[in-house]
């Protein structure tokens, strides 16, 4: 397993003192891109592995294991379960194709799902707003409900709590999840390995236009939905195709697809090299990114996944997933190599190269 | 999307490339003008594709880059207070100041905003009477015919609680700094299409015939930026300099004559600081005096805050293209988008930022690692 | 600088002395400022920047950059052929 040490090497930055240039949390540190890397590196990681001397440089600790996949593996037994937590704070609440509620289920189950785990149970924490109309937040239960009985996973287990109107944006959700890996399933971003394809489950980035196609201030219309969907169906029809050449799942939410592709570079410690054109990019998310001056790979999906096959077993691997509803437009868009490790590159349609980098946090519109 | 896609299409790219390649008997010194062309460039790898015919120079049209220090040391001033609710395009945000950046502000309770469309504040102002409502108003002759629209709307909605931070730039002075500066080496600019759709091109005339220079106003999509270094290769390899058109879709000989007129009721010409440059004689809008009562610096008493620049930054050369960003020791050590000493680093078009996020693998067996994380990376020259 | 994006015009509407309309870039629809294109009509493209149409697209002007450059390619294929014939 990839030393956390190199890790932060491979994210790009030369500066050995943490959380230098923000003394405060700002928003970029929620990103899912560079500052949110640098706060679990720098903050989270050492004072939680404080008093456990052998916990951050050991392999097999769930703490490192989940900092550098969606979700913690824990052998307990004979058995071994994947483990996580996600919290949901998006705004606005409801947005075309979604809500917070299909949110908190779909994204938890999707980050056991990208361990190959079988999502068991679900917990849900709310943080309301004083004030919160009654009816918001019985649409995004039954929401929730609805996503959860279609997923087949339940909602074990929950908490409620109620904060001064002013101190929380409506409502907030956190959502943990259990679920059981199957025997011989190993799938994690350091497996990935040179020679690997890299198959994208669908078209990206609908999900991230849908939600700021409805965010204050810069409201536009147009034929676009969230694409949040459950995608532990598609990963069992993967696993079902070959259990052993299913190396690393990643689904591309908060910072987009050049995230996820940039950590599964780092953790695996191998390079990625993608044909750009061939990456799924719908015409509306296009249009939207060319309006707002947005790259479309780092504008976050809901439903879609990046696979990391072993060349072997790609086609049958691809087959699988054009057969299931949530990967009906899978396609490969490149593959693993053993040159610029940790370093992601894309072919550019004119034959040029390009190093794609994460975000460095927050997306915003610019004029320039 | 319909005139966009067209002007992406590899196989015309390639018959560009070719006649160009068919054309240039030596390497020519190109300097494009805008950031948005900077990145185009460098995201799509014409620069690699060009590189036996064209050394690109970026030019200083990134007006996030050239906004002086202490104009930012005077928005974060304003926004810091808390009757205010500032309003900037999302470019500025996290450009420094002297201590800190506009999300640092918010982080600490200031109330600022991303706007798509200076119009946009206005209605902020109209649904927030009790408070004060203050745009940035930065950019170059694209953007200010949106910013001037603001001032007008607001005094036409009698609102007396908006007032903008006015940095605006030109960016004819600045192309006469560049072909004037000692050591330029720039043969040939491609001037900035969209500037060019509100100002016209006639303006041009006088810097072909003053620095005998081609001069060809160029799009933004890689056909378009292919088509403007084709116009130019020609001309240089015929001796000639002359002022063209390539992008005639969007570029009318006399610009947009209304917005040129709302332009010159609503600014006024002033010197201006470039950062990381220096000031610029009359190379910029201020508001004209009718308008003052819109002006934050005056509304707020900023006016006076002066700061100097951090010298280990080198920005100002890169910006007149005496160097190339990867050729400044801070490139990639002590300055990233992480950690931008200078702003051309941090606006996405920035020339720094363009040569980091797009950075190349070099050659196999090249040694060049700048700021590169992979050992195998380095940096194609 | 200056990020400016082809639309076509869908509808115009008058916001309280201001010129309104709504413009489609390709799937995705904005309102946007058509002060500074007083004549412009519904159906015409338009290059918009920071929420302001700022000129009309001469879709005649587009048409010929195009085909000018595929006759580029066309020359390309006859020097080729040209080259091929006379070579080794």
């Amino acid at each position: 397993m990839t030393d956390l040490a190199d890790m932060a090497d491979m994210a790009g930055w030369a500066c050995p003192a943490p959380l230098r240039d923000y003394q405060r949390i700002v928003l970029g540190h929620g990103g899912g891109g560079v500052l949110t890397s640098e706060l679990i590196e720098h903050l989270f990681l050492p004072a939680f592995a404080a008093g456990s001397s052998t916990t951050r440089r050991d392999p097999t600790s769930a703490l490192a294991d989940a900092a550098l996949a969606d979700a913690a593996v824990l052998q307990i037994g004979g058995i071994r379960l994947a483990f996580t937590t996600d919290s949901y704070v998006v705004r606005p609440l409801f947005f075309p194709g979604g809500s917070i509620g299909e949110l908190a289920v779909h994204g938890t189950v999707n980050d056991l799902a990208c361990r190959g785990a079988v999502p068991l149970a679900l917990s849900a924490g709310f943080i309301l707003e004083e004030g919160l109309e009654l009816d918001v937040l019985g649409r995004v239960a039954q929401a929730m409900g609805r996503a959860a009985a279609a997923a087949g996973v339940r909602l074990a287990t929950g908490d409620t709590k109620v904060v001064e109107r002013g101190l929380a944006d409506g409502l907030y959700v956190n959502t943990s999840g259990i679920g059981l890996v199957p025997p011989g399933v190993d799938v994690r971003p350091d497996r990935a390995a040179p020679g690997d394809r890299i198959i994208v489950s669908g078209p990206i980035g609908e999900h991230g236009i849908a939600v700021l196609s409805v965010r204050e201030g810069l409201e536009f219309g147009g034929d676009v939905h969230s694409d949040t969907a459950a995608l532990h169906g598609l990963v069992a029809a993967m696993l079902a195709a070959t259990v052993p050449g299913v190396h690393a799942l990643r689904d591309p939410t908060r910072g987009g697809l050049a995230t996820a592709l940039c950590e599964v570079a780092a953790a695996a410690g191998a390079g990625i090299e993608f044909t750009e054109s061939a990456v799924p990019v719908p015409p509306v998310v296009e249009a939207a990114c060319g309006f707002l001056g947005l790259d479309p790979l780092h504008v976050a999906c809901e439903g879609r996944l990046v696979a990391f096959v072993a060349a072997a077993d790609a086609d049958a691997v691809l087959a699988a997933m054009r057969a299931h509803p949530a990967g009906r437009d899978a396609v490969v868009i490149g593959s693993v190599t053993a040159e610029h490790p940790g370093v992601v590159v894309a072919r550019t349609a004119f034959g040029g190269n390009r190093i794609v980098d994460r975000p460095l946090g927050e997306q915003l519109p610019r004029i320039c | 999307m319909k005139y966009l896609t067209e002007f992406r299409d590899p196989e015309l790219a390639r018959w560009l490339l070719d006649a160009i390649a068919a054309t240039a008997t030596r390497r020519w010194t190109l300097m494009e003008v805008c950031g948005g062309q900077t990145h185009a460039i460098i995201r799509h790898g014409l620069d690699q594709l060009l590189a036996d015919q064209v050394e690109f120079i970026h030019g200083p049209g990134c007006p996030v880059c050239v906004t002086p220090l202490e104009m930012i040391d005077r928005a974060l001033a304003i926004a810091a207070r808390p009757e205010v609710i500032f309003c900037s395009f999302g470019d500025m945000l996290r450009v420094p100041g002297s201590g800190t950046d506009l999300f640092s502000v918010k982080a600490r309770g200031g109330d600022v905003r991303v706007v798509y469309s200076p119009l946009d504040a206005v209605h902020l102002a109209e649904a927030h009477p009790d408070r004060q409502v203050v745009f940035f108003a930065v950019g170059f002759e694209t953007t200010a015919p949106a910013n001037a629209l603001a001032a007008v709307t607001a005094r036409r909605r009698r609102l007396a609680n908006f007032s903008m931070l006015v940095s605006h730039v030109l960016v004819p002075p600045a192309m006469s700094a560049v072909a004037t500066a000692p050591g330029n080496r720039v043969q040939a600019f491609l001037a900035a299409g969209h500037v060019c759709t509100v100002m016209g091109i006639d303006q041009y005339e006088p810097l072909v015939a003053e620095h005998r220079m081609p001069i060809v106003v160029t799009g933004f999509e890689p056909l378009d930026l292919l088509d403007g270094v084709r116009h130019a290769v020609e001309q240089l390899e015929a001796g000639r300099a002359e002022l063209a058109n390539a992008y005639e879709r969007a570029v009318q000989p006399d610009g947009n004559p209304a917005a040129r007129k709302i332009l010159a009721e609503v600014f006024t010409v002033c010197d201006r600081a470039w950062r990381g440059i220096g000031t610029i004689p009359d190379s910029g809008w201020r508001l004209a005096d009718a308008w003052r009562d819109f002006d934050a610096e005056i509304r707020f008493d900023v006016g006076g805050l002066t700061v100097a620049e951090p010298a280990a930054c080198r920005s100002g050369a890169v910006l007149q293209g005496l160097i190339r960003p990867p050729d400044c020791a801070a490139f990639g050590t002590s300055c990233t988008p992480r950690r931008p000493l200078g702003a051309t680093m941090v606006s996405a078009e920035g020339a720094c930022a363009a040569y980091f996020q797009y950075r190349r693998l070099a050659p196999a067996g090249a040694a060049a690692t700048l700021g590169l994380p992979g050992p195998a990376a380095g940096l194609q020259t | 600088m200056c990020l400016g994006i082809p639309g076509r015009i869908t509808e115009i509407w008058d916001d309280r002395g201001t010129r309104m309309a709504l413009v489609d870039f390709g799937g995705v629809i904005r309102s946007v400022c058509l002060a500074y294109l007083p004549d412009a009509t519904v159906g015409q493209y338009t290059i918009i920047h920071a929420g302001f149409a700022l000129t009309r697209v001469d879709e005649d002007a587009a048409r010929q950059t195009l085909a000018m450059f595929r006759e580029l390619g066309l020359l390309d294929a006859e020097l080729g052929a040209a080259e091929a014939e006379v070579g080794p």
